[in-house]
């Protein structure tokens, strides 16, 4: 009797199963390709769209901003908080995720579930950039699209070179990610947007520190900035206004000249496919702003 | 004045506890509810087990039954049970560390999240996690997984001792005092933490900012056993200290004469709470308001007899957690919720809605 109903149970629920899923799944057994793909990290998430392959695409992480498009697909949560289960939920055949991502005991899960993962190397470089591109395509089976993608990032990289070699000097550059009432959230050393600044031809004005910390008004003053670079999440931020607004911020040269700049934080320093036409835009505005 | 008024209330209580129907049906009635909570936290999650999937797990455990796919054997038996076992021990550890609390101090709004001894423990547990590398590598190897739940149980134990010095002078524990010592250790606690946080590196930042909303996420099998031995000792001890808390109900100097060795007794309960405070805090995170909202609602219905009242906040407790951890799976999937931020509003309005039945207790 018992084993009648579990029988017939299994019946009922293989064949709901053969019925809803069997189409796609047949597909991807003839083609060794990854048919669904979660992406963990804004930069790779860009990347499988600048390669036309987000059909492939089931999940993105909570970091994925861009194409908006991206964020209307499942979300597994932020990368370093990732949930195993809910990432075994999507039924990824190949979890893409930047180095880092975690925790490691969902990590551990995922690899006894054996879903494929690959780590993506995150590296502040055009190079590094190119070199994901190329491992994103690889893992994609999509290494000709990969290519055109390398050689149109290389165009951007080219009419880069030529803005950076014609500035006269690399301009102090201070990069501010937010303003708060009397404390500003400054960029130190080894961070995306110190790439990002010494890329486009500045340097960084705030050398003191890694990472990103809260300063007062007066270590700003300190530096003596000559450019300072403000991101914003949204069309309509207007950080510059804020900023303009805070005392002592006139006793800096760029206080003084009005010269701050204000670019999307997701294009700045996402560092994907569009990492060189940003810092293009970014070394176009440095050098106005220097002469 | 206000505190000699409930003692004698609790006093009333304490004498009129006869078998009424709540509490002979309780411990059962909470045992099924654990059971199916249990259960429900097996069977559902963002990946959808089927149920055949589900009975061959239950199969296989018993070494019978057909294999199964990969994937629902990994959800099954490394994701789910472990997360349920473990929401089990922390939401029993920490309903009874809070019941437990309650009778030591007399009051109701005593919960280790509170009076700060979690955030003892937190300290602890964020000094190991960024500083832990800096340790010689013998005393890592020898601490192995215990070093984590080891130094949070000391960083809680401290803390507790701390707050009971401070807020009891001669034999009287005062409860403004211990509410206001509590808050100042939260504090100062809490700036070592930022101090720590602040030398930290953007990545430990960020998991520190998920750790501090708590999370059952990080359960796996060697988690569990490192924490069991201080959630048993905890649990162990509840026989032997439940008389002793009935009779500090009564007051100090009463359970002084009932026969009970007060300073004995007050040590082993701050070092079981402790314990398993500590270890609570050092597997998943800052969990507040369980210890608050267990206990209170089952005094309510059970009265303040601990016989019945810890065991009972332990089902209830780990009934609790894990009915929260399945909601916190399932509303945001499949990204997940930190179980923190679904307790504290859960529990921030019943413990508002204490003060608000109690105020007298705390005009002073």
């Amino acid at each position: 009797m018992i084993n009648y109903v579990k029988s017939a149970l299994r019946l009922s629920l293989s064949s709901l199963f053969l019925s809803v899923f069997a189409m796609p799944h047949l597909a991807a057994a003839e083609d060794t390709a990854p048919q669904r793909i979660t992406s963990v990290g804004s930069s790779i998430t860009e990347i499988i769209y600048a390669l036309g392959e987000e059909d492939r695409l089931v999940a993105v992480d909570t970091t994925s901003l861009y194409p908006p498009e991206a964020q209307k697909l499942p979300n597994v949560g932020y990368m370093r908080a990732l949930s195993a289960e809910g990432l075994l939920s999507v039924e990824p055949d190949l979890v893409l995720m930047v180095e880092g991502s975690g925790p490691e005991n969902t990590l551990d899960v995922l690899k006894a579930s054996s879903v494929p993962i690959i780590p993506i190397p995150e590296e502040h470089s055009l190079d590094g950039v190119k070199a994901k591109i190329e491992k994103v395509a690889a893992a994609l089976s999509v290494e000709d699209k990969g290519k055109k993608l390398i050689a149109a990032f290389d165009k951007d990289a080219e009419a880069l070179a030529k803005i950076t070699a014609a500035m006269p000097a690399k301009p102090s550059v201070m990069f501010v990610l937010s303003v708060g009432s009397d404390r500003l959230m400054v960029s130190g050393l080894n961070t995306g947007a110190n790439a990002a600044i010494e890329l486009a031809g500045g340097r960084n004005a705030m050398d003191t520190y890694d990472g990103y910390k809260q300063v007062t008004v007066e270590a700003v003053v300190e530096a003596q900035p000559d450019i300072i670079l403000l991101s914003k999440r949204l069309q309509t931020d207007k950080p510059e206004e804020k900023l303009a607004a805070i005392p002592g911020i006139e006793l800096t040269p760029a206080g003084q000249n009005e010269a701050f700049v204000t670019m999307d934080a997701v294009y700045l320093l996402g560092f994907g496919p569009r990492a060189a036409s940003a810092i293009k835009d970014l070394s176009v505005k440095l050098s106005e702003l220097a002469s | 004045m206000s505190l000699s008024a409930t003692a004698s209330s609790m006093d009333k209580s304490v004498c009129t506890l006869g078998a009424s129907p709540a509490r002979s049906y309780a411990i059962p009635v909470l045992a099924g509810v654990l059971l199916s909570v249990i259960v429900v936290s097996i069977a559902i999650g963002p990946s959808s087990v089927s149920f055949n999937a589900l009975f061959q797990g239950i199969m296989n455990a018993f070494g019978a039954g057909e294999p199964m796919s990969m994937r629902d054997h990994v959800v099954l038996f490394d994701i789910r049970l472990p997360r349920t076992i473990m929401g089990c021990m922390i939401g029993a550890s920490l309903a009874v560390s809070g019941a437990m609390m309650q009778g030591l101090f007399r009051n109701p709004l005593a919960d280790p999240g509170i009076v700060g001894v979690s955030s003892g423990a937190a300290f602890a547990a964020v000094s190991v996690i960024v500083l832990g590398s800096m340790l010689p590598a013998s005393i890592a190897a020898l601490t192995g997984s215990f070093l984590l739940p080891l130094s949070a149980f000391g960083g809680g134990l401290i803390s507790t001792l701390l707050l009971y010095k401070v807020s009891t002078r001669g034999g009287e524990t005062s409860v403004a005092t211990m509410l206001l010592a509590g808050i100042a250790l939260s504090a100062i606690t809490g700036a070592f933490t930022g101090l720590i946080v602040f030398q930290s590196d953007d990545n430990q930042l960020r998991d520190f900012t998920f750790w501090s909303m708590g999370s059952l996420g990080a359960a796996t099998w060697g988690r569990i056993a490192s924490i069991a031995p201080f959630v048993l000792a905890l649990l162990i001890s509840i026989p032997f200290l439940s008389r002793g808390l009935n009779a500090l109900l009564l007051g100090e100097a009463e359970a002084f004469h009932l026969g009970f060795d007060r300073q004995k007794l007050k040590r082993w309960i701050i070092l079981v709470v402790a314990a398993a405070t500590g270890a609570a805090v050092s597997a998943a995170g800052a969990i507040g308001f369980v210890g608050i909202v267990v206990p209170h609602i089952l005094r309510l219905v059970l009265g303040p007899d601990h016989r019945l009242l810890l065991p009972a906040s332990a089902m209830l407790g780990a009934s609790l957690l894990v009915g929260a951890d399945v909601a916190c799976r399932i509303i945001v999937a499949p990204a997940e919720l930190p179980i923190g931020i679904l307790m504290a509003m859960i529990g921030a309005p019943v413990f508002l809605s204490i003060l608000l039945s109690k105020r007298s207790l705390f005009t002073f």
